[in-house]
């Protein structure tokens, strides 16, 4: 593990007080600027001195990027909302539930206090070779350190694996993507709005990143439809401390149903690969199924399909079964209390 | 800045990981300038070729009128080669300037196809075709110090005609075994470290540094072939090289061309079908 010191690398800080100073600074630092948000990734990785940033740009000032807001077409969280105050929110609680047990499940009360929901869904991966600074894929290397017959993987993906085996730790994404959410991002070029899932990409993509923002993008705001407000969710979240630590796996589901048969759902999971992943063909296959146990159990089984345990994760496996299963019979309740 | 990208090893060594990858964009710009630099000189410069024992040489009547310069063999070789090149080029650079899709398993595959028809020209060429006809020989580097010391202006008897491949072609191919060889022998065993059919992922089979000064070779020798395929395309679509160029899609050339560039004496075509002088390649 790397040893954390008490003294960051000396940078440059902007504090801006609106989304165009914001922007306009990440364009004329490119690739040398640091975005900022509730900072709980970000002072990880300058207390270890491994990332460098010549300018760090810190978003906390911009009033624009906080807040919930009810729309027309459903409600838009600011990107830098806290997670206290997503989960706290009378809306987002009746209508958008998922959203609040996934945000409440994230690590600690203080860390929700300080913590954004864009910063859960663009937070860095957490493998410790990666984060200890080693020369790994991730950091621009030519290895993974993690898959060696002697790495110790025991966290890390299970599906769709591609020279690098690190996961997307967030538990909010994966509802996100079950909500149907947009992420809308500010880039040089304009706005551009992409559907969640679209918003992380995965090792064969880019190897170094784990969501589209490039030098020069910012995530401004996350809208969720009014699609699936109300329909019936499934959060849950296994983690080695009930109290606060990072996901094994989590899984997410939204279902409309008319009496047992599921009419529409929407199925997602993250920590099984570096990006959280809609299990489409689940969707497929259980739609307009009874929701019963056989069904869940089918439904587990089809999503592990594909799956590749490393030398320390096999039991990811029955494990994303099982998470799925429950999420799609709902043999569980999720308990998601503080 | 240099050309090499380096790392510190979780022992603290200091290793290569991989090639600085501003090497693209010097590839690309050194192909692009040798094509303009070239294109103006013989536009502008050049002086037309001359031969030493011009004119239709004894028996040239009796050549077919379409003479044979590829066979099928090693025509398919070479498309089959072409196409994997191109994948390949476009697979490991054009994630490294921005285009972002899924390119290993493709690149993987096609280095498979190029090792593999790479395997079978060598064998090919080594039994069934004319080996050395590619390799220069003391004819060649004679008549290249003939066309020097005339581009420089010094009195020197004519070069002859080419044998099947001019001089500058064997260059070619010598750089590209080259290249090719170095790309394909580390490209092997770097496929150690990602999932393929082939064997089970070994990421420790070399030490760091070697490992490092694999990549750098693989990176350097695929910044090379950059600069290699453009000047061939370039010369591929020349207008005075399109009947070398046509003959690589339909095997042959015109009697008048071979006569025109090439010495009969140094490349045997057959004049009738039972002969057996000279081999196809």
């Amino acid at each position: 593990m790397a040893v954390i010191r008490d003294v960051m690398p000396a940078f440059q800080l902007f504090q801006p007080s609106s989304i165009a100073d914001a922007q306009k600074l990440l364009e004329q630092h490119g690739q040398d600027a640091w975005v900022m948000a509730g900072g709980l990734d970000s002072f990880d990785w300058l207390k270890d001195r491994i990332k460098k940033p010549k300018a760090l740009v810190d978003l906390s000032g911009i009033e624009e990027l906080r807040g919930v807001r009810t729309t027309s077409e459903g409600i838009e969280i600011g990107a830098m909302t806290t997670l206290t105050e997503v989960v706290r929110h009378p809306v987002v609680k009746e209508k958008y539930g998922l959203l609040a047990q996934a945000a409440e499940l994230v690590a600690s009360p203080q860390i929700r206090n300080q913590g954004t929901l864009g910063g859960n869904v663009s937070q860095d991966a957490r493998c410790w070779y990666y984060r200890a600074g080693w020369p790994c894929y991730r950091a621009g290397g030519n290895i993974c350190y993690a898959d060696t017959p002697v790495g110790r993987n025991r966290e890390h993906a299970i599906l769709h694996a591609e020279r690098c085996v690190a996961v997307n730790p967030s538990d909010s994404a994966p509802a996100l993507i079950a909500l149907d959410a947009k992420f809308v991002v500010q880039t040089p070029k304009g706005e551009r709005v992409v559907d969640a899932e679209d918003y992380f990409v995965g090792p064969e993509i880019d190897i170094t990143r784990m969501n589209i923002l490039q030098p020069g993008y910012l995530l401004t705001a996350i809208r969720i439809p009014s699609t699936w407000a109300g329909a019936q969710f499934y959060f849950e979240k296994v983690r080695d401390r009930n109290v606060w630590d990072f996901p094994l796996m989590n899984v997410a589901s939204a279902m409309v149903l008319s009496g047992d048969r599921i009419d529409r759902i929407r199925i997602a999971v993250n920590a099984a690969a570096a990006r959280p992943l809609r299990l489409k063909a689940v969707e497929n296959a259980v739609r307009g199924q009874s929701r019963t146990a056989s069904t869940g159990e089918m439904a587990g089984k089809l999503a592990v399909q594909g799956a590749v345990p490393l030398q320390f994760n096999a039991y990811k496996i029955p494990l994303m079964r099982n998470l799925v299963k429950r999420a799609i019979s709902g043999v569980q309740e999720a308990a998601w209390a503080s | 800045m240099g050309i090499i990208e380096w790392a510190t090893s979780p022992l603290g060594q200091s290793v290569p990981i991989h090639i600085a990858w501003f090497l693209i964009w010097v590839a690309l710009i050194a192909g692009l300038l040798f094509l303009v630099l070239h294109a103006v000189y013989l536009r502008y410069f050049a002086k037309e070729k001359q031969f030493a024992a011009e004119g239709s040489p004894k028996g040239a009547s009796q050549l077919p009128a379409r003479i044979p310069r590829h066979s099928l063999t090693a025509r398919l070789f070479h498309w089959v080669m072409a196409a994997s090149m191109f994948t390949l080029l476009f697979t490991a650079f054009l994630p490294k300037v921005g285009v972002r899709f899924d390119w290993v398993t493709y690149h993987w595959i096609a280095g498979t196809v190029l090792t593999i028809s790479i395997i079978f020209h060598i064998i090919h060429a080594s039994f069934y075709m004319d080996f050395w006809s590619i390799w220069p020989d003391k004819a060649d580097l004679e008549d290249a110090w003939k066309r020097v010391q005339r581009f420089m202006g010094r009195s020197s008897a004519l070069p002859r005609k080419f044998a099947k491949y001019p001089l500058e072609n064997k260059l070619y191919h010598g750089a590209i075994v080259v290249t090719g060889l170095s790309v394909i022998v580390t490209g092997v065993f770097m496929m150690s470290r990602v999932r393929t059919i082939f064997f089970p992922r070994n990421p420790y089979l070399f030490s760091d540094m070697t490992w490092g000064l694999m990549y750098v070779l693989h990176g350097l020798a695929g910044v090379g072939l950059i600069t290699l395929v453009i000047v061939h395309v370039y010369f591929a679509v020349r207008p005075e090289k399109l009947p070398i160029t046509a003959s690589m899609i339909v095997g042959t050339m015109s009697r008048e061309f071979y006569l025109k560039e090439h010495d009969p004496e140094r490349w045997v075509v057959e004049t009738a079908p039972s002969s057996t002088s000279g081999r196809r390649g």
